[in-house]
């Protein structure tokens, strides 16, 4: 891994996960694993986050959240799908309530899967979509 | 009389991990009531049930919520296990039990993070979340997951522990007993957390009873009741007492699940010098047929779990009645009258699991 260009800041939403996901993602923030070191902060706030990390499937009323965090978030922005169920449904694909990943309701830019997901390809995951955010961030420019 | 006002709060919020919104009735600063709406991680659980056979279930169940997971499995094998009537073994038991009070402690662990946290107390949540880390290091040695790891089936358990596996799960017991103490010297006389705890959201033991609560929201009012005394699995064997603490605020909801942490350690250490040899499950033959309710002490609280087989390998109905439903009621009547920046510290220390309450 190169130099990192920037510090993103993080934005969580749990899309009715089974929290295992969530806690993995916490977890990256403490002593062991300490994704502060790559300048990344979690932040609640969506207007100022670059990246939204999204755990869980999605069902018809998070949906409408989903939508509104991933709107309110300024561009460029990089959606990272932690966890199974956020990649297809995974185990609670076929429940009555479950729309299936996170792609059937925004643009999803890098897929960890895993059950529940390890902290080490949560901060795998989101090494790359800092790339991928420098890549969005190069093309507006040029756009501008 | 002041003006009446209604703040959000959730389901995106700063101070939870999971989504679950409350509309806050405001009197200037001063909550007068709380109406809290749930649904945003309802996946529809209970219903897989008629889609997976009742063997493949266990892996749903666990995956019920990711920080109880391993008790969620463990109550839906018991009730499968007693109507199908199958004896466990003996083993089986043990292993279930050391597993289950390592969940509590990384749980126990988590939410005091969590805690701290919610308070601003930006180095002890680090703290406690480290301590964490063994339990989950252990956790990733015998079975192979750290959060969620699958380890029961229907008639016993899939994985077995060695003896050096369950030396080591000694010693990390042993570590974490030793350095859990600056933090709970922290949680209990630090002059900040006493002053941010104490007080605050207290639950009377009557209105405890009468409200419904379970766990250490219960116990921490005063009433002694933990459904580890009945005795399941190898509860039996070992020296299992409530913990409780009688002031029934914040700080003495802390206070009880800083001292079950060391209850649970100590019943890790118990089972695993008394864990018998022999096999670790038995086979399973038929289909279930008839009903039962199976319970166990979550971290949380009291869970209830209802089987109904139809002698077909897919189950009639399953009915899960987590902890975190029973404490909501009470968790209402205590916001009512608190100051609106205590909200989050209140909403926490009912040690809330919103995916468990859903399914």
């Amino acid at each position: 891994m190169g130099k990192m260009s920037r510090s993103p800041w993080l934005l969580h939403y749990d899309a009715s996960s089974c929290n295992g996901c969530d806690i993995e993602v916490l977890d990256c923030l403490t002593p062991k694993y300490d994704i502060e070191r790559f300048g990344i902060i979690n932040t609640g706030d969506p207007f100022q986050a670059d990246i939204l990390l999204i755990t869980g499937g999605v069902n018809s009323q998070t949906e409408p959240v989903v939508k509104q965090l991933y709107s309110q978030m300024p561009s460029p922005k990089v959606v990272v799908a932690v966890g199974i169920c956020a990649c297809t449904g995974g185990v609670f694909k076929e429940c009555y309530n479950i729309r299936g990943g996170i792609d059937t309701v925004i643009p999803v830019d890098v897929y960890v899967p895993g059950c529940a997901a390890r902290p080490e390809s949560i901060i795998d995951g989101v090494v790359k979509a800092v790339q991928i955010l420098d890549q969005k961030r190069a093309a507006q420019n040029q756009e501008a | 009389m002041a003006k009446r006002s209604i703040i959000p709060f959730g389901p995106q919020h700063p101070v939870l991990p999971e989504p679950v919104h409350l509309d806050l009735v405001l009197e200037d600063e001063t909550v007068v009531g709380a109406i809290p709406s749930i649904g945003y991680i309802h996946r529809g659980l209970e219903k897989l049930v008629e889609k997976k056979d009742f063997k493949q279930y266990v892996y749903v169940a666990e995956r019920v919520c990711g920080i109880c997971s391993c008790g969620h499995g463990m109550g839906y094998c018991e009730a499968v296990e007693q109507v199908m009537e199958i004896e466990v073994p003996a083993r089986a038991r043990y292993l279930r039990t050391i597993w289950m009070e390592m969940s509590r402690v990384h749980s126990h662990l988590l939410w005091l993070g969590l805690l701290a946290d919610a308070m601003g107390f930006e180095s002890l949540f680090m703290e406690s979340w480290r301590l964490r880390e063994k339990i989950l290091d252990m956790f990733d040695a015998t079975t192979g997951g750290r959060i969620i790891f699958s380890v029961n089936c229907v008639g016993g358990t899939l994985k077995d522990m060695d003896r050096d596996m369950l030396a080591g799960i000694c010693r990390a017991a042993d570590e974490i007993e030793q350095e859990i103490h600056p933090v709970m010297e922290t949680f209990l006389r630090d002059y900040s957390v006493q002053s941010r705890l104490k007080g605050l959201g207290v639950l009377k033991k009557d209105d405890a009873v009468l409200l419904g609560a379970v766990g250490p929201m219960l116990r921490a009012s005063g009433e002694a009741y933990d459904v580890r005394m009945l005795g399941y699995e190898a509860y039996g064997d070992l020296d299992v007492e409530p913990v409780t603490a009688q002031d029934g605020d914040c700080y003495s909801r802390c206070r009880v699940r800083l001292y079950e942490i060391l209850q649970s350690l100590r019943l890790i250490r118990q089972a695993a010098e008394k864990i018998p040899d022999g096999e670790i499950a038995v086979p399973v033959k038929g289909n279930p047929k008839g009903e039962y309710f199976a319970r166990i002490e979550q971290p949380r609280g009291e869970a209830i779990y209802y089987v109904k087989g139809n002698g077909t390998k897919n189950l009639d109905r399953f009915r899960l009645r987590t902890p975190t439903t029973s404490n909501i009621p009470p968790m209402v009547e205590l916001l009512k009258g608190c100051q609106l920046a205590d909200v989050p510290l209140i909403i926490l220390t009912i040690d809330p699991c919103i995916s468990c309450t859903e399914r």
